[in-house]
């Protein structure tokens, strides 16, 4: 056992040629793991952070028009409901003043027909008056001459 | 420090005891490179295994090597900035990745099914010589950041409040490569050794939560180096208003 020696050989702090050649051998291995490990693994990493934030990007901007367009939709959808409640409003105000004008235009014909209906009931029953006038004077006239007649 | 003096057949102690490799006139740890290697080689594998075939919708290893890029973005997003993380985040990365293998390795490796003729394989991270590396080169990092980035400029850093802190500054470029490489250095070291003597005291269930501990604390000490070196990077491209 020798003894408690420091510096030189057998010592704990041997130093000697082993030290630059260990330097140079880290540079090299620096330098070839640049070229093998840490470029190309950059490459790939960077590649795919840049992939997900492009897509990332295009689903946003996708998405953005997805919504425009279901925005337009309902409102085309709130107009087109617009429209036709407006035309089945139109169509029953429509209906409605068919059937008041059908109505007044019955009701109108109903009057008349009855007014003339009247109207020759009151001349038939006028000249029957009138007739039953004549007769009637006739009669007296005939009575009345009768009368005379046999005085 | 050589062996302890027992004799126990199963479990025995070594520390600055080292295989060496002679290299020309220079000396090398060859138990530290060893395992440095199988730690490069098993980042790389994993590294190779998740980005050979990637995709979009990420399945199986590439998951864990996003995940782990993420993570290492996160720290060195928050503790550099926005501007430039970018620059340092591959040394930051590789910081990290390679001092959590190597401690995680150390503890988690049966090393010792593997004889060396003088030394033990561990944890690169284990030698001083490895922790200073690291340190050192995260000094040359944080001066090259400011002076790149702000030029002569980044001197400023030195009298931003007061000139008075000139002194202190200067005696912190020091502390800072001292602290960072001491800290690791240690923390790994002495989880080794703890272990080592559990193990050659109570050879059972006794060391266990005590390795639970040390994966723990390699763990954290990875995620404090790394954060520390983006730190001083961060604190020296920062603009001072």
């Amino acid at each position: 056992m020798t003894s408690l020696l420091l510096f030189g050989a057998g010592g704990l702090f041997d130093f000697d040629a082993t030290l630059p050649l260990m330097a140079l051998q880290v540079v090299l291995l620096t330098f070839v793991l640049n070229a093998l490990f840490f470029r190309p693994v950059g490459r790939v990493v960077e590649e795919r952070e840049g992939y997900v934030k492009t897509s990332r990007a295009d689903a946003k901007q996708k998405l953005a028009e997805a919504e425009k367009l279901e925005s337009e939709l309902k409102e085309q959808l709130k107009a087109a409901r617009m429209a036709a409640q407006k035309l089945i409003q139109e169509a029953e105000q429509d209906s409605d003043q068919l059937y008041r004008e059908a109505i007044a235009v019955a009701t109108a014909d109903a009057n008349a027909t009855r007014e003339k209906a009247r109207r020759e009931i009151d001349a038939q029953r006028d000249s029957a008056l009138s007739q039953l006038e004549g007769d009637a004077k006739q009669l007296g006239d005939l009575i009345v001459n009768r009368l005379l007649a046999a005085q | 420090m050589g062996s302890l003096p027992f004799a126990i057949p199963f479990a025995e102690l070594e520390v600055g005891q080292h295989l060496y490799w002679r290299l020309g006139n220079l000396q090398l740890h060859g138990q530290v490179f060893m395992t440095s290697w199988i730690v490069i080689g098993a980042i790389l594998a994993l590294v190779v295994v998740g980005t050979r075939k990637m995709e979009r919708d990420p399945r199986g290893v590439q998951n864990l090597l996003e995940f782990l890029w993420d993570y290492i973005r996160d720290l060195a997003r928050t503790q550099i900035g926005e501007k430039a993380y970018r620059d340092w985040m591959p040394f930051i990365g590789t910081l990290f990745l390679f001092i959590f293998v190597s401690n995680w390795g150390g503890s988690l490796v049966p090393w010792k099914l593997i004889h060396l003729p003088s030394g033990e394989l561990g944890a690169p991270t284990a030698d001083i010589n490895t922790t200073v590396a690291l340190a050192l080169l995260v000094s040359l990092s944080y001066f090259y950041a400011g002076l790149s980035r702000k030029g002569l400029r980044y001197f400023e850093y030195y009298v931003h409040p007061t000139p008075i802190m000139i002194p202190f500054k200067i005696v912190e470029d020091f502390t800072k490569p001292l602290s960072l490489s001491f800290r690791l250095f240690g923390n790994i070291l002495a989880d080794e050794l703890v272990v080592a003597v559990l193990v050659f005291l109570v050879p059972l269930f006794l060391p266990v939560p005590v390795m639970f501990l040390g994966l723990f604390t390699s763990a954290i000490q990875a995620l404090i180096f790394a954060t520390l070196a983006a730190y001083y990077i961060g604190e020296a491209v920062e603009e001072h208003h």
